[in-house]
């Protein structure tokens, strides 16, 4: 056994290493270190428990059992799991802690005597709201996260889903659950417990499915934020300091992902949780539609102007992501080098469909990081290159968001790629992204279309460069 | 007047968010990924309350309602610690640097 302040110390400690495990993600190199921290905190966190808890017969070996197989199930995933599909991946995982979350406030609730929180029908009245916001908030992130999940995985159309009075409907969802909080410290019914559960299950695939395909990068934070809050939620039902430090410090960094991500698209937090683009602006797609010039090219006159050029920036966008090009690319990127070009990579902030989904991708292709920059490091660079080489990305490129107050992603930073001398445009057709506007990119005399799947066009290239 | 212990928990919370809040801003973009997958690890410290859930009933019974529930929740919790960390792992292991001698 262990006494009840031993075991606040240890549990102490584990946060404390989980703040070091997030610390030492400020650069690739303490990243490792910091990683190994957060095991050691895990696995500290797990064995003082169970010493705690003191109770080693029948019920330890399931206990034993059961994390072997879902440890086994979680090291089959983490090693087999291809890169490209990282972002359901973590909505998955998200998922799972929103679901435990659930799991542990009903048996807090079923058997409080356990976690010195009262009798069944006497339950204290401050622990009943921390596990009923426990168990709303997972709840919640359970079904978001699997709607999430279902949308990367193209199981589920990633085209936001609206109807009428939606976020009303979301709205009295939201009070009625503050209600049912009341009603349980009240009368402690459990009913009102499991109906809380339920709405709130309703409530998370309400609230998800009115977003849309590459919004997911705010989803897929936000959700984050929010399996943080569960834990915390269930760390002050349960008097526990290392789950309570561990909430908060998820939930800020969920939320403060949330917030870039939402800076990198130049939109209001609430703007993209009250539904999709994609919806709202079919109008002015519809005003360009006449045709314009457009210069197209093949993979030989790409290689000429990149093996010509001095300076080549690479612009990696979702499209990438879906072709798996980017093996290709630094394959191509190599062919380049050799003859004496230099290339960088810009990434934009919401490339892709999760935060720094790009940089994960190329670090999987042996790309260096330090030839990758953000937005803010390479936008001035732009200017002084040669070639643009963009493979994937296209709102992001949108000259229309510094140009016209009337489109919808005006205002939005951009990679400034125009003012590069030449264009390369890696693109299956002309359609316009997911904002739905035409990219004013296409039509200007320094671009280049490059008609094909970006893998297949990028394989060329490197044929021809040869 | 003694202070209630819940105000001190209120206190850890809150003080962490501000560690997080400085912590998280410090995190390079390019690590953004690794951020997510093992904030989502960190988080299933949460097994803790399962456990205690699971082996904690004094009934005699370990399979009641209230342990099955712990018992779940401990599966749920071990995919994502293991997961987790070992994707984590995994993808930092892909960040190197520009080696030297190339150029």
């Amino acid at each position: 056994m262990i006494s009840a302040n031993l075991l606040a110390v240890f549990y102490l400690i584990s946060g404390v290493l989980f703040i070091l495990a997030l610390r030492g993600l400020s650069s690739p190199e303490t990243s490792r270190q910091g990683n190994l921290f957060g095991m050691i905190g895990m696995a500290l966190a797990i064995s003082v428990t169970m010493i705690s808890v003191g109770n080693f017969s029948t019920g330890f070996l399931y206990l034993l059992i059961l994390m072997l197989i879902g440890g086994s199930l979680g090291s089959f995933i983490a090693f087999k799991i291809p890169m490209t599909a990282m972002p359901e991946l973590v909505a998955g995982f998200h998922s799972l802690v929103g679901l435990a979350a659930v799991f542990v406030a009903i048996s807090a609730f079923l058997n409080p005597e356990v976690f010195n929180l009262g009798l069944p029908g006497n339950i204290k009245i401050a622990s009943l709201i921390e596990m009923s916001l426990g168990a709303a908030i997972g709840a919640i992130t359970f079904t978001g996260s699997v709607i999430a999940f279902l949308k990367l995985r193209g199981l589920m159309s990633g085209s936001p889903i609206t109807f009428f009075g939606q976020h009303y409907i979301n709205l009295v969802l939201g009070l009625v659950l503050v209600g049912l909080i009341f009603y349980l410290c009240k009368t402690q019914v459990d009913t009102w417990f499991w109906t809380i559960i339920i709405i709130s299950f309703l409530l998370g695939v309400l609230l998800i499915i009115p977003i849309g395909g590459a919004d997911m990068p705010v989803v897929i934070s936000m959700l984050n934020s929010y399996s943080g809050w569960a834990a915390a939620g269930i760390g002050f039902t349960l008097e526990n300091t290392a789950l309570i430090i561990t909430g908060a410090l998820v939930g800020s960094s969920g939320a403060i992902l949330s917030y870039i991500m939402c800076k990198g698209m130049n939109r209001s937090f609430f703007n993209v949780i009250l539904g999709g683009w994609g919806a709202t602006d079919q109008s002015s797609s519809d005003k360009s539609k006449e045709q314009k010039p457009v210069k197209s090219g093949n993979a030989d006159d790409a290689a000429f102007l990149m093996k010509n050029a001095s300076s080549v920036i690479i612009v990696p966008g979702y499209g990438m992501a879906v072709a798996q090009a980017q093996h290709a690319l630094r394959e191509m990127v190599d062919a380049l080098k050799k003859n004496g070009v230099k290339v960088t990579y810009a990434i934009h902030p919401v490339a892709g469909r999760m935060p720094g989904h790009m940089n994960v991708l190329l670090a999987e292709a042996n790309v260096p990081y330090d030839e990758v920059f953000e937005l803010e490091e390479i936008n001035n660079d732009f200017a002084n290159c040669d070639v643009a080489y963009v493979i994937g990305a296209n709102d992001v490129t949108n000259p229309v968001a510094k140009t016209d107050p009337q489109s919808p992603i005006y205002g939005m930073p951009i990679l400034d790629v125009e003012k590069s001398k030449s264009v390369l445009f890696v693109k299956r057709s002309l359609s316009p992204g997911y904002a739905g506007i035409d990219n004013d990119l296409f039509y200007r005399d320094n671009t280049l279309m490059l008609f094909a799947d970006a893998k297949k066009m990028t394989e060329d290239i490197i044929k021809s460069l040869n | 007047m003694e202070i209630d212990p819940f105000i001190f928990r209120l206190s850890i919370f809150i003080l962490s968010i501000f560690i997080g809040y400085y912590v998280v801003w410090s995190v390079t973009p390019s690590l953004h990924t690794p951020l997510m997958s093992v904030t989502n690890a960190i988080s299933s410290v949460i097994i803790v309350g399962a456990i205690i859930a699971a082996l904690a009933g004094e009934s005699g019974n370990i399979l009641d309602t209230a342990n099955i529930f712990g018992f779940l929740a401990i599966i749920l919790a071990a995919i994502n610690i293991f997961g987790g960390f070992l994707v984590t792992q995994r993808m930092l292991a892909m960040y190197k640097k520009k080696k030297k001698d190339k150029k």
